[in-house]
């Protein structure tokens, strides 16, 4: 069966995905892979700020705000 | 190129810290993520004697203290916190040309108790370019209170380095942390740091170019860790090297303009 | 030596075949060194599951739809309105001691036989010039510093940032511009260098050029003196809490013209498209509080009342010697200002008081020093003990509600002192970018005043 694969935008608050891939490339591909945003990693989205953007997501332990220019670039799937 | 190449960026840095009016017995280098309570750590190992100074350069302002232990002078340099060594910001590739081309008797990592894999990242980073490391993991307290507790004798048998707990805070740890750095300062202890293992296609590459890297830099730097780095294709590290390469003669024009850090205003830009 | 440099060119260029064989190295280095992470935590790290998670309670509240905003302007009133009426007694009373001390320097000058010019320029001058910066600056700020490091050191600041982000993204800044406006509060050019953390220079030059719109430290205590006397007018009595909403309005303001500069200056100046933005949230930590105290007074508190010390003093002098050396029948002072009239009444104020934020230029904590001193000097000698006392001498100089308001306005709105000015050439390397940081806000706060003036003229409100 597979899985649906989709962004991280689209991941609904107090959710957790796995990271499949990040799409950007250079120096902003480079920040993201160093908060851990690689391959197989979990996400949980956390909170969205009062605009609704950026929102705050539980990577490796910490917690961090990501604007939807770049987190609409991480592809990740659902996880039970 | 030339003169005015070299004598900004690290060498200008090395060369206003060899001026200094107390003659350290060695430079240890502190590093960590940001809001791992480095800067307190940085505070209560040095008190106030210390003082912020430009990197020639780069708008990235470091701290140095100083303090004594065991009748020698250590100066301690505060690093930016960086969550890796990748060169992607100034931070980063601060903080990593002092741990690699500064050459520091030895380099701590602090790292949060309450989220200690995330910072392992960048003490598996450091620890690829030198095993003169100590690890501090600091808020136990913190951890503690969120019922989280981190097994430092285990911790340092997986990384072969020196692991202290520390609660920086509350001034505990620090003495602890002191001897160790003493230690592998001195000689006393070596460590034997754990070597992280890529894939095979990448571990063989990394083989074949150590043996030219190791050649060319006359074991000055870690091979593996250069060798690394180049087929990572690091364009800033390659420059550095270059200019290590050029440099030899070790006069470097002095570095004239002094920073004028506003001491307690950076501490906010310390952690991010 | 040669010949390392050019096998290293080989070597790098070996690499570089390599790497294009290999595809992204880089993110299987990255990945190979979070699994390890992960293993090795795996190992070491017990962890109790935590049913309450007292940091996400918190940061449903602060960063709420519904409460998120509210509260920030909530706490920052509270933080004004703490300053405001916890700097009240102490001022006071180190007034009362330095200016009796001006009266014990008084006799010391007779009794040598001094000059009168003498004791004017250093006593009258000089002295009473760095009494009034010290006893109006020195208790607001050592009640605001530590309360902003306790909020900084408690990781609210980030969730700020968190909050606001948007505004900012929106308005083609850098996310991180937020922080450096909260360093601008305690001082602008320490906002400036804070500047660095934003990599991007484009970003960078939007930040330094705006920074001067959060109302620093030395404009505080003009402000709130304004908002004294602003609500005495109004309200008969003094109503610290109003004063605090006032301040605080101010401030939103200042972010307001904030956002709306940044948005023209990314769509005109500094085009561009806002870069890369992170931010963590890291959790909230309850700092110790005599290291917090030791560092806002002494690293901040101290640090920029002696900046402002060294600044007042010349230009207490200076003042002095403008308002009592005579041109014909008028003092220097009198007919600068007079020169400045015309424009002054336009944009709502006198010119005494154009001329003082021009004298000003030094550092901003003088600019009503200044004033009062050339009020002074036009004949009545009064003791200057009370805020009723100073509303009571505006007054007598024709000063009405608006006069105050547009006072606040361009306290607000104008250029930067010249240790900032200093500042953002250094930073910027550049004489241009230096010039337009003071004549964006110069400008906008004399079209603000002017409309102010003209709109409540015209309805005849005063």
């Amino acid at each position: 069966m597979a899985v649906a694969e989709f962004e991280l935008t689209q991941l609904p608050i107090g959710r957790m995905a796995e990271v499949v891939k990040v799409g950007l490339t250079g120096l902003a591909r480079n920040r993201l892979l160093d908060l851990g945003l690689v391959p197989s990693t979990i996400v949980e989205a956390i909170r969205k700020s009062p605009s609704g953007d950026p929102v705050a997501y539980k990577i490796r332990g910490a917690v961090i705000a990501l604007r939807s220019e770049e987190s609409r670039h991480i592809t990740v799937r659902s996880i039970n | 190129m030339g003169l005015t190449a070299q004598s900004t960026g690290i060498y200008a840095f090395l060369e206003e810290l060899s001026r200094s009016p107390v003659k350290a017995d060695a430079v240890v280098a502190l590093a960590g993520n940001p809001n791992t309570g480095k800067s307190t750590v940085f505070n209560g190992l040095t008190g106030l004697n210390q003082h912020t100074g430009n990197w020639p350069g780069k708008t990235v302002v470091l701290a140095k203290g100083n303090y004594r232990h065991r009748n020698k002078s250590i100066t301690l340099v505060d690093l930016p916190g960086t969550y890796s060594l990748l060169a992607n910001s100034a931070d980063e590739q601060v903080a990593r040309d002092f741990i690699c081309f500064g050459d520091p008797d030895a380099t701590v990592v602090v790292a949060d108790a309450t989220c200690l894999e995330r910072n392992l990242n960048l003490v598996l980073q450091v620890i690829e370019i030198t095993p003169k490391t100590i690890l501090c993991v600091n808020l136990v307290d913190e951890a503690k209170r969120k019922r989280i507790e981190v097994d430092c004798p285990k911790l340092e048998r997986s990384l072969g380095i020196p692991v202290v707990p520390a609660a920086a805070r509350d001034k505990v740890g620090l003495t602890d942390l002191k001897e160790a750095i003493h230690k592998v300062v001195f000689g006393k202890q070596r460590n034997r740091p754990k070597r992280i293992v890529y894939n095979q296609a990448i571990e063989a590459v990394i083989g074949e170019l150590q043996g030219e890297v190791k050649r060319l830099f006359q074991g000055k730097f870690n091979s593996r860790w250069v060798a690394l780095r180049l087929l990572d294709g690091d364009p800033t590290l390659v420059n550095e090297m270059r200019n290590y390469l050029q440099r030899r003669q070790p006069k470097a024009e002095p570095f004239l303009e002094k920073g004028e850090g506003v001491k307690g205003f950076e501490q906010l830009s310390n952690r991010f | 030596m040669n010949n390392l440099a050019t096998d290293f060119e080989r070597l790098t260029q070996k690499a570089e075949a390599e790497r294009k064989k290999l595809g992204a190295v880089r993110d299987q280095v990255v990945q190979a060194l979070y699994r390890e992470a992960q293993q090795i935590a795996e190992k070491v790290v017990k962890k109790e599951e935590n049913k309450r998670d007292l940091d996400r309670t918190i940061d449903n509240i602060v960063t709420s739809k519904l409460l998120g905003y509210p509260l920030m302007l909530a706490l920052l009133s509270f933080i004004f309105w703490l300053t405001i009426s916890g700097a009240n007694l102490p001022s006071a009373l180190l007034a009362d001691l330095l200016f009796g001390f001006q009266h014990r320097l008084t006799a010391f000058f007779q009794w040598v036989g001094a000059p009168a010019w003498l004791h004017g320029v250093l006593v009258l001058g000089m002295y009473r010039g760095l009494a009034w910066v010290v006893s109006v600056m020195l208790p607001p700020m050592a009640i605001f510093f530590p309360l902003f490091t306790f909020l900084e050191d408690l990781g609210y600041l980030p969730r700020v940032a968190f909050n606001l982000d948007r505004l900012f993204k929106k308005a083609g800044a850098h996310g991180k511009q937020i922080l450096t406006m909260c360093m601008g509060f305690g001082c602008n050019a320490a906002g400036i260098i804070a500047c660095r953390i934003i990599e991007s220079p484009r970003e960078r030059l939007i930040a330094i050029l705006t920074n001067n719109f959060v109302p620093c430290n030395g404009r505080f205590p003009t402000m709130i003196t304004m908002a004294a006397v602003f609500m005495g007018v109004l309200v008969s009595g003094y109503n610290t809490f109003a004063a605090s909403f006032l301040v605080a309005g101010v401030v939103v303001l200042g972010v307001l013209v904030t956002l709306a500069v940044s948005w023209v200056l990314s769509k005109t100046l500094l085009k561009g498209v806002p870069s890369t933005f992170t931010l963590e949230l890291p959790p909230y930590r309850l700092p110790k509080l005599g290291p917090l105290l030791i560092r806002s007074v002494l690293d901040r508190t101290l640090f920029v009342l002696m900046r402002a010390v060294v600044v007042a003093a010349p230009a207490g002098a200076v003042t002095w010697l403008l308002a009592n050396l005579q041109v014909g029948d008028l003092s220097i002072l009198a007919h600068l200002a007079g020169w400045l009239q015309g424009f002054g009444h336009a944009i709502g104020l006198d010119g005494f008081i154009v001329l003082a934020f021009i004298l000003g230029l030094p550092a901003n904590e003088i600019v009503i020093p200044i004033l009062i001193m050339s009020y002074l000097a036009q004949g009545m000698m009064l003791e200057l003990d009370s805020i009723d006392a100073l509303r009571e001498l505006l007054v007598n100089n024709g000063w009405t509600w608006l006069t105050t308001l547009n006072m606040i306005l361009l306290s607000l709105l104008h250029f930067p002192c010249a240790t900032t000015l200093l500042t953002i050439r250094k930073e910027t390397q550049s004489t241009k970018w230096t010039v337009l940081a003071a004549l964006i806000p110069t400008g906008i706060g004399i079209l603000v005043c002017f409309g102010v003036t003209q709109i409540v003229r015209t309805l005849g409100l005063v």
